[in-house]
């Protein structure tokens, strides 16, 4: 007979992740499926400073590193596969995979989100020549060269911090005149000798033949347009992109309730409007979208899941 | 697969005959060692036609800026030792790879 999983979690993020642990630990049959990376959008930086107890080598991966061994260790399945499909309205719950399909007695959607793009000509073009989404994987590239982080976000902020340890200088580039970031960031990043600032601009067009070689900014006040070319001598520089999230929820349309950007709406136990489907982490309307609450929501989704099943399957 | 560095890439990859298939990856990259196992069933399925290698950015920083690879994971695919196409970011995916592979070789 087919495997039914007490708990199938898509995404292995610090949702995903705690969601697995907290059900494998509750002695629950659980697996996670990742499409992509383990640990989701934390394991793209190197800056993690704000979880608690995590001080010590508190990178990203090394935090997610220590999430997955403890999750296996409590017996929890991961495998990689992407979610293509769910079907909700029986007790049991079946997930189609690229690989294979599941079937869940219970399902918990961890599914996070993705940078939001800045939808500017040349930018998919130049993704992977010098436009970039995450400093952990090409930080390293820009060692010496100049490098513009777009955005004025704490993670926009914080990454351009962090690229002053290879860039020989980073300007952020922020729509409006003032930052948005955590306050103890703005002033490490006032002080950072290597770190400028162009207030109220936004791009127009990244441009560049195979590598990117100049960006159009825009003045959003005067509407003037000013292009940028890269050192003759560098003949490249990097334009790191933190313009916001997308959520990953596009499975679920028509079948579970969302906001209007998308967002899953859950209740505080995290149940969404189907029984036996909840929803953890960024992908879900909520105030903070941190670790620290991406794994208390897991954690509540994986007791939630454990009542539910007692409550349905075990009379 | 056959690890090359910035003193190998030239003899294995540029002067090499035929298809050679190029994994740009770093240590500090989850997501190009998430997709590593799937390249490496790609050279179960390809290995006698095409030449799997993979190259540690870190160590060749210059090298790949000259491939014009700025950006990981990066799988680039090589014939007679010029590049011919290649997949970046999410694009760089197993069925992407392997629709790359059947269209050149
Ligand atoms: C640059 C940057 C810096 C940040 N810095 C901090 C920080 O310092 N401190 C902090 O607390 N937070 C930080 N954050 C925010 C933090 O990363 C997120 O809040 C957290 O990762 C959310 O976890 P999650 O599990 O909900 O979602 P995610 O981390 O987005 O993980 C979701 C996972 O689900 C997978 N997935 C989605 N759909 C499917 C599918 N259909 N099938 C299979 N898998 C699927 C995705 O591939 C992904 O791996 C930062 C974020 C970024 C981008």
């Amino acid at each position: 007979m087919e495997k039914i999983y007490d708990v199938v979690i898509i995404g292995a993020g610090p949702a995903g992740l705690s969601a697995g642990l907290y059900a494998a630990r509750g002695k629950m049959s659980t697996l996670i499926l990742e499409k992509d990376k383990t640990g989701g959008q934390i394991s793209t930086t190197n800056e993690v400073a704000n979880y608690p107890g995590s001080i010590e080598n508190a990178t990203g991966p090394s935090l997610v590193a220590r999430m997955v061994e403890q999750c296996k260790e409590f017996g929890a399945e991961m495998k990689k596969d992407t979610i293509k499909e769910v079907q909700v309205e029986g007790k049991i719950k079946v997930l189609v995979g690229e690989k294979e399909t599941y079937k869940a007695k219970t399902i918990i959607m961890a599914g996070g989100a993705s940078p939001r793009l800045m939808d500017v000509p040349g930018e998919k073009k130049l993704t992977g020549k010098g436009v970039s989404y995450c400093a952990t994987c090409d930080a390293d590239f820009f060692t010496d060269f100049e490098v513009f982080v777009i955005g004025g976000g704490d993670s926009a902020v914080e990454e351009a911090i962090h690229l002053t340890k290879f860039a020989r200088k980073v300007t952020v580039v922020h729509r409006r005149d003032e930052l948005r970031a955590a306050k103890s960031i703005q002033e490490k990043a006032f002080k950072n000798e290597k770190i400028e600032f162009i207030w109220d601009t936004v791009v127009e067009e990244v441009k560049g033949d195979g590598l990117v070689e100049s960006v159009v900014f825009k003045n959003v006040k005067s509407g003037e347009l000013h292009e940028y070319h890269a050192d003759e001598e560098d003949g490249t520089f990097g334009i790191f992109v933190f313009v916001g999230y997308l959520p990953q929820t596009e499975l679920f349309k028509e079948i579970l309730d969302m906001d209007k950007a998308g967002y899953l709406i859950t209740d505080d136990n995290m149940n969404t409007n189907v029984a036996g489907v909840f929803a953890a982490g960024d992908c879900r309307v909520k105030s903070l979208r941190q670790v620290v609450t991406a794994v208390a929501d897991g954690a509540i989704a994986a007791i939630q899941a454990e009542k539910y099943i007692a409550n349905v399957f075990e009379e | 697969m056959l690890a090359v560095d910035k003193d190998t890439f030239e003899k294995e990859v540029l002067e090499a005959e035929g298809a050679v298939l190029v994994d740009y990856w770093s240590e500090g990259c989850e997501p190009c060692k998430a997709l590593m196992p799937d390249i490496e069933a790609l050279e179960e399925a390809y290995g006698d036609t095409v030449k799997f290698v993979k190259l540690d950015t870190t160590k060749a920083r210059r090298l790949a800026i000259k491939q014009k690879v700025l950006g990981l994971p990066t799988i680039a695919l090589y014939k007679n030792g010029e590049k011919i196409e290649e997949v970046t970011k999410e694009d760089a995916s197993k069925a992407n790879v392997e629709a790359m592979i059947k269209k050149h070789v």
